[in-house]
């Protein structure tokens, strides 16, 4: 972190610090979700404690709309903006390689950088590797068509190598950060805790304003993230499980790709695609017409790529099916490959980065819930 | 909102009890129309500070535990009133608060299990999911989807009350005036807490020093026509709900957070450094009513809560930082007291504290002997720095004074006959229930049993 940007996260802290105290004597939002128990746990916030209350907040916007403090309250209390921000400091202070998490101030730019350099670079291997008139021709899904424009070999080795750095650096960034929680690290994969976390996380517990939905996009409860949430973040684990169907397919029992339409992988990434348009789709929509009071605009960048490129994926992956066995076929993989290169590429320094802390913060969450409250006497 | 058009029930004052009121008018067939003083971030007045419901219920029931019978819950408040009540008109909100839950769910509200500091009420009160904010939040979002009207930032100025019968309130808004006639009133426009001048009537100039804890709206208006037009009075303009609070509050507004919860842990002293009261009297949440009174009565109003060492950290988190020492003498100099009288008072304390086993959650041993005041409960010596302190203010909450109605939630006028078409909800008529002192989530209870009442009423009245 440049030491231009280092007062941002103390200021930060100062005023979450402000904030935290007038919430944990108010405490009237405490049946919302867990950000609130979490807190009435603590006297005092050092900055540790601040992240992980951010990122256990899933943004869901209940508490402002009943916050007796909000503005234009003297206090000025918004709770839902100061930890949206908090994050966003997250992500950058625990970021890997550091100087990357630059990254996280001009995230839209970068997203799209990123996309036209993936395209790009999947058109050059498979103009340099190939014959660059295979690319143009039609194939019968018996010709192996895929393999025609792109070698096996050299897509398994670019996007393994993008995958394997994505997810070292994931757990480069949960290195950094989980231990500044105070937590062990052997505490986290502890079975009752990881369990809960993951339910929360598989089921979006917390989206649901305490049982009505939350107050997204506006001050009607309403389930509406939570869906499309699920539809994105399930089409996407289908088309990672149809990628990894069809590795196993390759490799265990040599069957190669194309698929048939009826093949597990083709059903699954099927599926999947359709879950990667109208999901966030949705999340797009609802993030146009939600309340501005409940975001940090600074983000906006940084939210829309990360959505965009997962709708970019699902759109050109369908695409692809659609045109497989014509001449349009070449183009639409190298569309499809390059937009999940800078996808991949772009996973550790965008928004799917609030899965890793949100689901650590989640861990965290269960691990302190078992212990004794402390002792602070009785209202 | 149209102005010019008569509706059957106008309502005056969009808290808790005027939106009860709306809502059960409204659907009952009645057009209603609601004005409220506050700009909409500000809706629900006192409400919208408000977190729970004391509530009568005989087996455990969504959110409440075990069951707190209707005896109890009139014992409860025979104790705190010490028999300043109407007890037909009581039992007739104490009974109906077991039908609230039900009716409140239907209109939006939701409830929660109190957690942490609360947990102790769970058996008596039941907790709105997100506070009064979120509760005002539901009922307006009902009202407005059942076709209530609704005019906010519009003060009533008068109201035209002719033997009894209303005839129209003229109201002010952004400057300009306009008369609404209706058939009828529900007024709900709550007590006089917010009229400083009116509080120095009461109190004299000690008023002065008194923090207003909730909306700076309730200047008592209607109110004082009202009583001025022949409705007949009930409690007295001294009589409300008045808690010790951090000096520091906001002049309005402070809501919940500005409570300071270490009292019991330490002991308070006023301006001259002396103790004045039994800081151990009863546990904090049965005692926090009765100290701004206290307080009120102490030189300048202010008085200092002062704890050590063993007790940081033992209570509710208060808003505002205490004031840290590492000697008396310096807590002394940062309240601007005379060092050597505060250490003079604690030494003297410290003495007369007698050898016990503390326990905060029980009534416990520790107490002094020979010492006036005493402190019965949970006494320790002031001994360990750093020692902290909190300034202390009166804070008042709510007022009592207000109009008497009958059980039908109509205004009585002077000679005991009622109004004939004004009826009275919440705050403004809760002095029939509540003659003095308070008890928590009472006013919520008054003020829902009155408003629905008042709504059915009233519209039984236009459809007559």
């Amino acid at each position: 972190m440049s030491g231009r940007e280092a007062p941002r996260l103390v200021e930060l802290v100062e005023e979450a610090q402000r904030v935290l105290a007038i919430c944990n004597a108010c405490r009237y939002c405490e049946g919302y979700c867990a950000v609130f128990p979490a807190l009435e746990r603590r006297l005092a916030f050092d900055e540790s404690d601040i992240h992980y209350l951010a990122n256990l907040c899933h943004n869901c916007g209940s508490c402002l709309y009943a916050c007796q403090y909000a503005p234009p309250h003297e206090f000025q209390l918004n709770f839902p903006r100061l930890l949206a921000q908090v994050r966003k400091q997250t992500y950058k202070k625990y970021a890997w390689p550091a100087f990357l998490g630059a990254a996280f101030e001009r995230n839209g730019l970068l997203a799209a950088v990123a996309t036209v350099a993936g395209i790009a670079l999947v058109f050059l291997l498979s103009a340099l590797i190939a014959d660059p008139a295979r690319l143009f021709a039609a194939y019968s899904d018996a010709q192996g068509s895929f393999y025609a424009v792109i070698p096996h070999g050299v897509m398994v080795t670019v996007f393994g190598l993008a995958f394997v750095f994505a997810l070292f650096s994931f757990a480069m960034s949960f290195a950094r950060f989980w231990p500044d929680t105070g937590e062990r690290v052997g505490d986290f994969m502890a079975p009752p805790a990881f369990s809960s976390a993951t339910w929360d996380a598989a089921g979006l517990r917390y989206l649901d304003g305490g049982g009505d939905g939350c107050t997204y996009p506006d001050e009607k409860p309403s389930f509406a993230r939570r869906r499309f949430h699920h539809l994105a973040f399930y089409g996407f684990m289908l088309c990672f499980a149809a990628t990894t169907v069809a590795t196993i397919y390759h490799y265990v029992f040599g069957i190669r790709a194309p698929y048939p339409f009826w093949s597990l992988p083709v059903i699954l990434g099927t599926l999947g695609g359709v879950g990667l348009l109208v999901g966030p789709a949705g999340l797009l929509w609802l993030k146009y017409v939600r309340d501005p009071d409940l975001t940090d605009r600074s983000q906006t960048g940084m939210d829309v790529a990360f959505i965009a490129l997962l709708f970019i994926t699902g759109l050109t992956g369908l695409v692809l099916l659609a045109v497989r066995e014509t001449r349009g076929m070449g183009i639409a993989l190298v569309l499809h490959l390059g937009a999940v290169l800078a996808l991949f590429v772009t996973l550790p320094y965008g928004k799917m980065v609030h899965a890793l802390y949100r689901f650590a913060a989640l861990v965290r969450f269960h691990i302190e819930r078992r212990r004794p409250l402390p002792e602070i006497g009785t209202e | 909102m149209d102005f010019t058009r008569v509706y059957d029930v106008l309502v005056l004052g969009g808290g808790n009890a005027g939106l009860c009121a709306a809502i059960t008018a409204r659907e009952a067939g009645a057009s209603v129309a609601i004005v409220d003083a506050a700009p909409k971030h500000l809706r629900g007045g006192n409400s919208r500070h408000t977190r729970n419901m004391r509530t009568m219920h005989t087996a455990p029931v969504g959110p409440m535990t075990d069951a707190y019978p209707e005896e109890e819950y009139w014992d409860d408040l025979l104790k705190v009133t010490g028999g300043l009540t109407d007890e037909a008109l009581a039992r007739r909100a104490i009974r109906q608060t077991a039908g609230h839950l039900p009716w409140m769910i239907g209109h939006g509200v939701r409830f929660q299990a109190p957690l942490g500091g609360t947990l102790h009420l769970s058996r008596t009160n039941a907790f709105f999911l997100g506070g009064g904010k979120a509760l005002v939040n539901a009922y307006y979002a009902a009202a407005e989807k059942l076709g209530v009207a609704v005019s906010y930032e519009t003060e009533v100025v008068d109201v035209e009350l002719r033997d009894g019968r209303f005839g129209s309130a003229t109201v002010a808004r952004h400057g300009a005036e306009h008369r609404i006639a209706a058939k009828c009133v529900v007024v709900a426009c709550g007590g006089f807490e917010s009229n400083l001048a009116w509080l120095r009537e009461a109190w004299g100039p000690p008023a002065d020093n008194f923090i207003v804890r909730g909306t700076p709206h309730n200047m008592g208006r209607v109110l004082k026509v009202l009583l001025a037009k022949g409705a007949k009075q009930v409690s007295d303009a001294t009589q409300g709900h008045c808690v010790a609070i951090d000096a520091r509050s906001p002049r309005y507004d402070g809501g919940i957070v500005t409570r300071v919860d270490a009292v019991s842990l330490g002991i308070v002293v006023n301006r001259d450094a002396e103790r004045f009261y039994d800081e151990g009297e009863d546990f904090w949440p049965k005692r926090y009513a009765i100290w701004g009174r206290l307080v009120a009565g102490q030189p300048d109003q202010i008085a200092y809560s002062i704890i050590d060492a063993k007790s940081m950290g033992k209570f509710m988190p208060p808003v505002f930082p205490p004031v840290r020492a590492q000697s008396l003498g310096e807590l002394a100099a940062a309240f601007k007291l005379d060092a050597a009288a505060l250490e003079r008072t604690v030494r003297e304390f410290n003495a007369a504290v007698r050898p016990g086993t503390f326990d905060h959650t029980v009534f416990d041993d520790c107490r002094t002997q020979g010492l006036t005041p005493a402190k019965t409960h949970w006494a320790r010596a002031i001994d360990t720095p750093p020692f902290f302190g909190y300034p202390l203010r009166p804070g008042i909450t709510f007022t009592y004074l207000g109009v008497a109605i009958d059980d039908r939630a109509r205004m009585l006028m002077d000679d005991g006959k009622p109004s004939a078409n004004v009826f009275a909800a919440g705050e403004i008529m809760a002095g029939n229930v509540l003659g003095k002192g308070y008890l928590a989530g009472i006013g919520m209870a008054i003020g829902t049993t009155y408003g629905r009442i008042a709504g059915a009423e009233a519209a039984q009245l236009v459809r007559a």
